[in-house]
């Protein structure tokens, strides 16, 4: 017990850290796939053929593939086959190829979430709003924004719940995030070696940030309720 | 002169002809009923005056201005189709209500749009909007509707969705105001309410363009019924002559399953 106690606060200062690495690369991921996938949407939906294959080959190759695999190829393919590295060295560098393979993935996912938001609304609505002398761009702002971001939400909230725990897999490439940070202790760091409770603690961490998330989520689902 | 003058109108999807030279005249205050089967065309015409669609061929004027005019391409330009479209309102069969908005706000939303283009609008923004919100509060009232103004559409049922859409499309007084069979998608004892609301605006000379199967009402409310068939007129007169005395076989037949159905 003593030596839990003596333990406890070096280990919390380690999670913290790789807990923040979690949430840097979390919301970095944000930042970069809900543009991107927006933007990967109107490609798949491109009346212009070869674009929209393309775009949906690029989903069917992310979203086909696993996200583990997606990392090891992004961060080593340019330095081990091309003898070109691009992401540069140390923490930084791991950092930034992941973010990379992190956004183009749920880029991808995302974009079929905005997919089916977009082709959900009736296009009654468009035409309703044409008929009464609205321009294209007010029905999209005034009338269509609204129906596709209640129609986003839910599944939306899915990927994103989805996405704090995909962050580990940033493991495989020695992010340093909160999971590594507690295994460090297992083989060991900071005088604490064979210790494997740091690492089940990390589940904490993770119930937690996924706990606010679901409120959030939940109450934004909540006030677009209001109609149907 | 006639308010509407459509003339050779020839619409088709891929190859096969939905309208095969339509040709009909209204004058102001008129009400026309469109009958006829499924698959006629009926929903296409009401598009094309509508410019949802674009006929391959034709003349649609009103008031005498030539709006669209397959052989004069200053009608064709894309961006003067939102102006001309005001002449027209349309009420959809299933009501496409905007879903996020109360029905006072459903009403008054297109004009608000329209009135942020207008070069005084700063100036008289409160003012505006009270005229806007006034004028909604009225056409509600006179849809009976003066206790549910601020319900969202899920809140009402069919018919006074319906009587909200009506009350939206005449928000911006168009010249012409077309129905796509405003009652099919409502509970028979819902009809009522939406025929009785459509019959005081023939009262009072609006015009109507109305698509419909309820026969007894487009006998009563119209100055001349079209019938259509296969992209065709068929047969078009005042509603005695062609309910009573139909010259054409096919208007005959349709009738028949009418009565007897
Ligand atoms: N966008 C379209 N693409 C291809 N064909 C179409 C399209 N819209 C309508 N049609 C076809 O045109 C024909 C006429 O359709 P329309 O909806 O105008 O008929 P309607 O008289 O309104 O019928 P209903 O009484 O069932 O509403 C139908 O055969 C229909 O399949
Ligand atoms: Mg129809």
């Amino acid at each position: 017990m003593e030596l839990f106690m003596e333990q406890f606060p070096i280990v919390i200062r380690s999670l913290n850290v790789g807990f923040l690495q979690t949430l840097k690369l979390f919301f970095v991921t944000l930042i970069g796939a809900f543009p991107l996938g927006l933007i990967i949407a109107f490609g798949s939906m491109s009346r212009f053929r070869p674009l929209s294959y393309f775009t949906r080959v690029i989903v069917w190759i992310f979203r086909g593939t696993p996200l583990m695999i997606q990392l090891l190829i992004i961060y080593y393919f340019p330095g081990l086959v091309l003898h070109h590295p691009i992401w540069g060295g140390g923490e930084s560098g791991r950092f930034f190829a992941a973010s990379v393979s992190f956004i183009l993935n749920y880029a991808c996912y995302f974009s079929e979430i905005y997919r089916g938001g977009i082709q959900g609304v009736p296009v009654g609505q468009e035409e309703a709003g044409l008929v009464l002398g609205m321009t294209k761009s007010q029905i999209f702002f005034k009338v269509t924004l609204l129906q596709m971001i209640k129609r986003i939400v839910p599944p939306m909230s899915n990927e994103i719940i989805t996405l704090v725990k995909d962050t580990s897999l940033a493991r495989i490439i020695a992010l340093q995030e909160i999971i590594w940070a507690g295994q460090a202790f297992m083989k060991g760091s900071q005088g604490i070696s064979g210790a494997i409770w740091p690492l089940f603690f990390t589940a904490i961490y993770y119930l937690v940030c996924n706990g606010i998330l679901t409120l959030l989520l939940g109450a934004l689902e909540k006030k677009l309720n209001y109609f149907r | 002169m006639p308010i509407l003058q459509v003339e050779h109108i020839c619409k088709s999807f891929d190859r096969t002809e939905v309208l095969k030279d339509i040709n009909f005249s209204l004058e102001k205050g008129q009400v026309v009923s469109i009958i006829g089967s499924s698959g006629s065309g009926k929903t296409t015409l009401l598009r094309c005056l509508n410019f949802l669609e674009r006929p391959d061929k034709g003349v649609i004027r009103v008031n005498g201005e030539t709006l669209f005019d397959d052989r004069d391409p200053a009608t064709l330009s894309e961006s003067a189709i939102r102006k001309k479209r005001l002449h027209f309102g349309l009420v959809f069969q299933s009501f496409h209500l905007f879903p996020q908005y109360t029905a006072q706000k459903n009403v008054m939303l297109a004009r608000e749009l329209l009135a942020k283009e207008q070069p005084d609008y700063k100036a008289r923004k409160k003012e505006i909007q009270e005229e806007i919100r006034t004028q909604a509060q009225e056409l509600l009232r006179q849809m009976g509707l003066a206790d549910r103004m601020n319900n969202y559409p899920h809140q009402l049922s069919g018919g006074q969705c319906q009587r909200v859409a009506i009350a939206r499309a005449l928000a911006l007084q168009p010249d012409i105001l077309c129905f796509d069979e405003p009652t099919s998608a409502l509970d028979p004892e819902l009809t009522g309410e939406v025929i009785k609301v459509m019959k005081e605006l023939a009262e009072q000379k609006k015009t109507m363009v109305i698509v419909t199967h309820e026969m007894a009402f487009a006998r009563d409310v119209s100055d001349q019924v079209i019938f259509m068939d296969d992209g065709c007129v068929v047969e078009r007169g005042t509603p005695a002559e062609v309910f009573e005395y139909p010259k054409e076989e096919r208007t005959r037949q349709f009738l028949m399953r009418y009565t007897n159905g």
